[in-house]
């Protein structure tokens, strides 16, 4: 498994750079992460969308479908976009630590 | 191969015969692309122990884009290094798939640069396909692809790249403008081919007439099928030509009528054009003398797919005549019930083919607020949906 280092502490990820094991995630590691998803500061929006995509993947174990997600946080799908440029699968379930999402090709 | 270093026995086998061969054409490419004998050499792996080396479902993409990329990566990156990134990217082909030969010596020199140089001329969906690059090239040569006119295309359950056929630019037979439809519907819709926003994949097609050359009828979520409303425009003169040039007009053209509605006496054909289903079949086989009639437009159809996670499904029809002039507006009107009704029922990964049969079609209609009619039927003069409410 690869490791990432991100401000001098080591990330156990996969091949995408997703959280080998969800449980080590704490605030943190959004904060070091949100560098590689092309993310400079983690404004209160950010926190909204990554807290809401924790407790969803906590209480349900997957991740929320998109439709869920924009109507649940009130962020039309832009948004998100404009929050996590690499997208809500890729930018903000790796934020919130939630293992890589599946979805079809 | 000269400098071929792998043994590829089983592989070789599909070199043999005279039809194209993807081996043959992989070892041509390893003189200028390094990934091939590696890719070759894992592909010879999978045969020899029947299994896929790919591991499922990798995720990379570009900024700003939620599709357009498909993560690969080799469950044997050790034995096969060269491989071990292998992303696919997807790349909007043109409408209709018109390229000029520069057009397709850019795109091919952008995907030496930054990929394997291998592509896939073209998806199943349409695209343009890229096969095999490394995390770390796909912003470089997503922006090349930009500053070259291109763009990506669809992936995951968005809108999926909508195609289109040759249309009015080369046929005859286009009962609308296709490649307009296909490239209007893309700039329309360009939240929804790069930002997926549904419950599973979406897809347009877009065919003039009904020889249907793109298979919208059978694969795709909205079919886009031209038509014509009045008569079968008839040449007679041309008629008696090609009686005179032997064609047995009896037995090839009136016998073969689906709903026998042409007759021939020898001298005069007669179309009964009440009962014509518009197959095309005559006007196929006789193109100078008939053709399709003046009011052109299309025909709406909804619900097809092809066997991924339940059976195959063919296109129902949802509006049997719209005039070329109005498919635009009628098609976004349409578009915007249907996407509203799919998103709140949809489950996850149901394509709205599956949700149409699971609700039942007088519901969806019903929701999207059309009035059933006798022409949605999924073949022409087939027992139509019976409608009949409680109240009835
Ligand atoms: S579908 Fe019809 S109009 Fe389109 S290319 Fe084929 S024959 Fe021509
Ligand atoms: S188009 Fe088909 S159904 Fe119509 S007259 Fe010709 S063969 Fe018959």
């Amino acid at each position: 498994m690869p490791t990432l280092e991100l401000n001098g502490k080591a990330y156990v990820v996969d091949e995408d750079g997703f959280l080998e094991d969800p449980t080590v995630w704490n605030e943190d590691v959004a904060k070091d992460f949100a560098g590689i998803e092309g993310i400079t500061d983690l404004t209160e929006e950010h926190w909204k969308m990554i807290n809401y995509l924790r407790n969803y993947y906590l209480q349900f174990g997957i991740a929320p479908m998109i439709r869920k997600l924009c109507k649940e946080t009130g962020f039309p799908l832009n948004k998100v976009y404009e929050l996590f440029p690499s997208g809500p699968a890729k930018g903000a379930c790796k934020l919130a630590g939630l293992p890589k999402p599946t979805g079809c090709v | 191969m000269a400098d071929q270093k792998r043994d590829t026995k089983l592989l070789d086998e599909l070199e043999k015969g005279p039809w194209p061969s993807f081996v043959k054409e992989i070892k041509n490419a390893s003189k200028t692309s390094p990934v091939c004998d590696d890719l070759l050499g894992q592909l010879e792996l999978s045969y020899e122990e029947k299994k896929g080396h790919w591991k499922h479902g990798g995720i990379v993409g570009v900024m700003g884009y939620g599709g357009g990329v498909i993560g690969r990566y080799s469950d044997v990156p050790e034995q096969f290094p060269q491989v071990a990134h292998f992303h696919t990217m997807r790349v909007n082909q043109p409408s209709g798939w018109f390229y000029t030969s520069g057009s397709l010596r850019t795109l091919c020199d952008i995907w030496e640069r930054h990929g394997s140089g291998l592509t896939n001329m073209h998806g199943s969906t349409g695209d343009i396909v890229f096969l095999g690059t490394k995390t770390d090239e796909l912003e470089p040569c997503f922006k090349e692809l930009g500053e070259a006119g291109f763009d990506l295309g669809g992936s995951g359950s968005c809108m999926r790249t909508p195609s289109a056929c040759a249309g009015m630019a080369r046929c005859e037979w286009a009962c609308y403008d296709t490649l307009k439809m296909c490239n209007d519907v893309t700039h329309q819709y360009q939240d929804e081919l790069h930002r997926p926003p549904f419950p599973y994949k979406f897809k347009f097609k877009f065919s003039g007439c009904p020889n249907d050359c793109v298979a919208s009828i059978a694969r795709s979520d909205m079919s886009v099928i031209g038509t014509w409303k009045d008569e079968i425009q008839q040449d007679d003169a041309e008629v008696a030509a090609y009686a005179a040039a032997g064609m047995d007009i009896q037995n090839d053209v009136c016998a073969n009528c689906p709903s026998k509605c042409m007759k021939w006496d020898g001298k005069k054909l007669s179309i009964d054009n009440h009962e014509c289903v518009r197959c095309m079949h005559c006007i196929n086989v006789m193109p100078k003398a008939l053709r399709p009639g003046k009011e052109r437009g299309a025909t709406i159809l909804i619900g097809a797919k092809a066997p991924i996670v339940q059976g195959a499904l063919l296109a129902s029809v949802l509006v049997p005549f719209v005039p070329a002039d109005e498919l635009m507006d009628t098609l976004k009107e349409l578009v915007s019930r249907v996407w509203e009704f799919w998103d709140e029922y949809g489950k996850n990964r149901e394509r709205i083919g599956e949700l149409i049969q699971r609700v039942g079609m007088s519901n969806f209609l019903d929701a999207i607020g059309l009035d059933p009619i006798p022409q949605m039927v999924t073949a022409p003069r087939d027992n139509p949906y019976i409608f009949f409410k409680g109240e009835e």
